[in-house]
This record gives structure tokens, C-alpha cells and sequence, in this order.
């Protein structure tokens, strides 16, 4: 049952067709710098442990998906490469999380800025019940982004080029002004997407991105993922396997087990490039998973 | 169909159990058994408004709001009640301009900053919970002890809307904080990851979502205080006034209570002009509370 690795994909799904075989991460496997480096996290909430002793690495322009059973801790993983962690209430983190060699966890560290440099999208498209144009314009308001620091003459040519990096420019080009809750799924999704980029990050997190869409909407955004690469480090969990070996360069595998006590916790069990992790795991729980033997 | 199934009943035998009504006296009992309680609520509410319309008819009038009310039955026919309707204004006003203002930051704070996991909070929580509970007159006694003669503000419109802001308080305060809570978290995660900070969330996207809902608590909150007349008794509002306030630290009657006081009268035509006054107040009531409703479904939600 290792069809479901990245060659036995038809084509059509197949974006990359000639780097899936020996992706990005195997061209240049070391070669890219890290952005962020997780070593020894663990995440409790409320004292209850979620996630323990995780050690991985994000690198530059790659897209790593992170992949597992429900509640493995992906999502959890996620949350804490831009402290979004902190808004739940009885969450607490340890072990270190550095983004560029700076420990985002440090108390001099204002979350507010990490969030502005990583970004993230969400399970379920979340726009503002706002305009289009607004939605995409809140993020450089709120953050007070200097648009022409930015390279743009105004607040217009900005909503345009993050629409337009969005693949979506031309849907809604003539309707700026409309409720973003009027847009289908797939474009509520996009629109989520370009209020990220709006305000620039260097790093987009998404969390199950295309849970809540539908096939077509959601190859849209795998090879809107894909574009993106190029200029941006993703990070995607997702609960689909197709998927992580579709778009990713790199694969957590995460899983969930019973501690001594019977407590339930997640933790990282292989991350590797994807090629590796979908045709010769080292793991064996990695090759059940993968194979739908389990989760 | 089922021809080709030997054991199935015929088709006609099926339409006839399809059709055939089964007794279900229970079932019927319940139903008429819950339209008599509507019954009984609509019945009352409109007899009590068909006694005051027809008692107050022939003082439904502009002399209602044009004249100033009178202790002298002779003069009764040339009196209404404009000294107790501005007063009502200026009471209900400023009550609304401290309570929503104060009460709104306190739902904001409760939810969107308090931690809930501090056994202070919760205490402070149950609190306000039970002190929209507490008997009207117990904020009278309280107005008229601490504001009115502690603080020295004396029986005036600003002690009197002090104490409709307190007495109002707790309602706006749950109203806000369940609208505030209706706000999906989703729209707050959004918020923070694009970078906000957590005044900007609140301010941009949390209060223009839950307006709607903070609007109808708070309009709900005012009605209830121009139809309050029992803390005002202890007030300084039972007095007869002939003219309307001239600011915070005036006399004011308001409408209730000049209509408790004209109820009272032994005579029939204060009485009627009582009924009309009635009828006034039920009508700012209902139009208040109608705006509750119409903003409520105008703003239904959108996510």
C-alpha cells in the first residue's frame, strides 16, 4: 500500500512534477537556513500535557508540512511557532523556539511583532465581516505599515498585489467593496491568505487550510501554496497525506500515545523530506500511518 | 413498486394507515393547555390596555404634554403632564450617558481581559449576576444614603439618574458581555495573527461585531428605567412640580411617578388624566423596545 506516496500521484496533482521525485529538500538538503528551530518544545494546557519534547526545524522558501492523527499536537506545533498559544488560556510552553537564532519565548520578545513576521491561516476561512478591501488592508493598518517603505504608492496598489499574489485579484477585482462573507469558500480562503501576505511576513503557518473546502477549491490552494514558496516558508498541518505529499518538501510525522500514568500526549515521531517519509520511512508507525494501517 | 414483493401489504391498505387519523388525546391536551397560558398573558395585558386607553381617552391629547400638572381639581382640565415627561428625558438620559458607557467597558474588560481562571473574577462574576436581582427600592435606599446625603448631591436629577445607572447596571453589563461573547474567537484569532494588539481587536473587530447585541441589551436596560418608579419615591420625586428641570441639580417628578400620584387622587378627572399618562408611557415603551427588535434582526448575524 505505498501508492499513496508522491509517484503514484496522477499528474493532474501534480504540480511539481519533476521535483516530487527528489524534492527541494533533496536537491539542497542542508543547504537552506533555518528560520525556525524548535529543540526540546513541550506545550501543556493547564497542566495536561499536549505536546512533548518536539525538535524540528523550518527552513527557508521550503514547505513542511506536518502531518498525523487527531490529536497528535500538529495544530498545537503550529501555534507556538507565532505564539498564538499565548491567547489560550493555561497554556504553557518550554523548551526553546528560535526564529532566525532568537528565542521568540524570551519576555523581552513581544508577541505582537512575532505575529507580524509569522503569519497564519486558519481551519476554516475566518475573513472579517468586513469588505474585501478591508479585510486586506487591516493587517498593514493595525500593524501601521508604511506602505510606500513597502514598495507600494498606496494603500490600492497594496490590496491589489496581495489579492493578486492570492490568485484571486481577478474574481474580485470589480467588487472590492462587498462583504468578504459573500465569497464562496475557496475565495473566503484566498482572502484569508491575501490578508496574511498583506503585511508581509516571512513565514505563513496554515493550519488545515483546506479542511473545509471542496476538491477544486482546494487544489487551488495547493497550487497556490506551491506559487508562494518561492517567497514565502510555509508551514501546513494537515490532516490529509496527499496533500503534505503534493506540496511539501519536508514531513513531520506526529502521533499521539498514552504516557506511564495514561495520560495522552503528542510528540514528533520522524520529520524528514517528504520523498523520505512517503517511500522508505525509518519509523514503522510512520509506514502504518502512511499505508492507512492506523490514525 | 412493492408488486414484486409478495410479503408487503397492498398498496391501498398502506394509504389507508397513512391516512388514518389516530386519537392522541395527550398530545392534544398539551397544545391547548399551552395556548391557554398565551391566552391568559395576551388577555390581561390587553384588558389592562383597553381600561387605560378608554379611561384616558379624553385626555389623549396636546394638553398631555403641552401643560404642567395641577393640585387643583378645578384646574384639572387645563393641566397635563410636561413637567414629568422632561424630567423622565433628563433622568433617563443621563442615567444612559453614565450606565452604558461604564457598563460597556466593564462587559469588555469581564470578557475580552479578565482572567477567568482567578476565583476573584468569578466571584465578582456571580455578583453582578445577583445584583440584577436586587429589589429596586434597595438602590432607592442606597441612592438616598450614600449619593443623595453622603455625597451631598441632595433629591435632584443627577442623584436620581446615579441610581437608575446603578439599579441598570448589571443588565447591561450581562447583555454586553453575552453579545461580546457571540463574537466567533475565530475573528479574534484572525486579528491577532495579522498582528494586532489586543485594544486594536477589541476596538475593530469585537464592539462593531457585537453592537447589534450591545444596542438591544442597553435600549432594554433604558426602557426598564423610565418605567421605574419605586427607587424614585425615596427620591424626591413624589413632589408636585410645576416646571421643568433646568439641569443635574434640579427637582424633576418623572412619569411614573405622577402617574402614581394621579392614580391616587379621589378625583375621577385626575384619574383620567392618569390613564392618558399611562398610555404615553406605554407607548415610549413600546417604541423603544420595538427599536430593540428592529436593530436585533437589522443586524442579525452575519457569520
Amino acid at each position: 500500500m505505498s501508492s499513496i506516496g508522491p509517484r503514484a500521484l496522477p499528474p493532474s496533482v501534480r504540480p511539481r512534477p519533476e521535483t516530487l521525485g527528489a524534492s527541494r529538500g533533496d536537491t539542497a538538503p542542508m543547504t537552506r537556513e533555518v528560520v525556525l528551530q524548535a529543540d526540546g518544545v513541550s506545550v501543556h494546557y493547564s497542566g495536561v500535557a499536549a505536546l512533548r519534547d518536539v525538535d524540528l526545524s523550518i527552513r527557508r522558501n521550503e514547505i513542511t508540512a506536518l502531518i498525523g492523527p487527531s490529536g497528535c499536537g500538529k495544530s498545537t506545533m503550529l501555534r507556538c511557532f507565532n505564539r498564538m498559544n499565548d491567547l489560550v488560556s493555561g497554556a504553557s510552553i518550554t523548551g526553546t523556539l528560535t526564529y532566525h537564532g532568537h528565542d521568540i519565548y524570551v519576555p523581552e520578545v513581544d508577541p505582537i511583532e512575532v505575529r507580524r513576521r509569522i503569519g497564519m491561516v486558519f481551519q476554516k476561512p475566518n475573513p472579517f465581516p468586513k469588505s474585501i478591501y478591508d479585510n486586506v488592508a487591516y493587517g498593514p493598518r493595525v500593524t501601521g505599515m508604511d506602505v510606500s517603505d513597502a514598495g507600494f504608492s498606496d494603500m490600492d496598489q497594496l490590496v491589489e498585489e496581495a489579492l493578486r499574489s492570492a490568485a484571486l485579484w481577478d474574481e474580485v477585482k470589480g467588487k472590492l467593496r462587498s462583504s468578504a462573507l459573500a465569497l464562496s469558500g475557496g475565495q473566503q480562503q484566498r482572502l484569508c491568505i491575501a490578508r496574511t501576505i498583506a503585511v508581509k511576513p516571512e513565514v505563513i503557518l496554515a493550519d488545515e487550510p483546506c479542511s473545509a473546502l471542496d476538491p477544486i477549491a482546494t487544489s487551488r490552494i495547493e497550487e497556490l501554496l506551491l506559487e508562494l514558496a518561492g517567497r514565502y516558508t510555509i508551514v501546513i498541518v494537515t490532516h490529509n497525506m496527499q496533500q503534505a505529499a503534493r506540496i511539501s518538501d519536508r514531513t513531520a510525522f506526529f502521533t499521539a500515545q498514552l504516557d506511564d500514568s495514561g495520560e495522552r500526549y503528542g510528540h514528533l515521531v520522524e520529520f524528514d523530506t517528504t520523498n523520505t517519509i512517503f517511500n522508505n520511512p525509518t519509523q514503522h508507525r510512520t509506514a502504518d500511518y502512511i499505508a492507512g494501517r492506523f490514525g | 413498486m412493492s408488486t414484486t414483493a409478495p410479503a408487503e401489504p397492498a398498496a391501498s391498505s398502506i394509504g389507508g394507515e397513512l391516512t388514518r387519523s389516530r386519537p392522541r388525546p395527550g398530545e392534544t391536551a398539551f397544545t391547548w393547555a399551552l395556548r391557554g397560558c398565551v391566552a391568559v398573558s395576551i388577555g390581561f395585558l390587553a384588558a389592562l390596555l383597553v381600561f387605560v386607553v378608554y379611561q384616558g381617552w379624553s385626555r389623549l391629547d396636546s394638553r398631555l404634554w403641552n401643560a404642567m400638572p395641577t393640585a387643583r381639581e378645578s384646574r384639572i382640565d387645563e393641566a397635563g403632564v410636561q413637567s414629568a415627561i422632561t424630567g423622565t428625558l433628563w433622568v433617563v438620559l443621563t442615567t444612559a450617558a453614565i450606565a452604558l458607557p461604564l457598563g460597556i467597558a466593564a462587559a469588555v474588560y469581564l470578557e475580552e481581559y479578565a482572567r477567568r481562571d482567578r476565583w476573584y473574577l468569578r466571584l465578582l462574576e456571580l455578583n453582578v449576576q445577583n445584583l440584577a436581582g436586587v429589589p429596586s427600592i434597595v438602590f432607592g435606599i442606597l441612592g438616598l444614603g450614600i449619593i443623595a446625603r453622603r455625597l451631598g448631591l441632595g433629591l435632584s436629577v443627577i442623584t436620581a439618574a446615579l441610581t437608575l445607572a446603578l439599579l441598570v447596571l448589571p443588565t447591561v453589563i450581562i447583555a454586553s458581555r453575552e453579545a461580546i461573547r457571540a463574537v466567533p474567537p475565530s475573528i479574534r484569532d484572525a486579528s491577532y495573527a495579522l498582528g494586532a494588539t489586543k485594544w486594536q481587536t477589541v476596538r475593530r473587530q469585537v464592539l462593531p461585531a457585537a453592537v447589534p447585541g450591545i444596542a438591544t441589551g442597553s435600549i432594554l436596560s433604558v426602557s426598564r428605567a423610565i418605567g421605574e418608579a419605586a427607587p424614585l419615591l425615596l427620591l424626591g420625586a413624589v413632589t408636585l412640580v410645576l416646571f421643568n428641570p433646568a439641569g443635574f441639580d434640579s427637582t424633576y417628578t418623572t412619569l411614573p411617578i405622577q402617574i402614581y400620584n394621579l392614580i391616587a387622587s379621589p378625583f375621577e378627572s385626575f384619574r383620567e388624566l392618569g390613564a392618558a399618562a399611562i398610555v404615553l408611557l406605554l407607548a415610549i415603551v413600546v417604541v423603544l423596545n420595538s427599536a430593540a427588535i428592529y436593530i436585533r434582526y437589522r443586524y442579525a448575524k452575519r457569520w
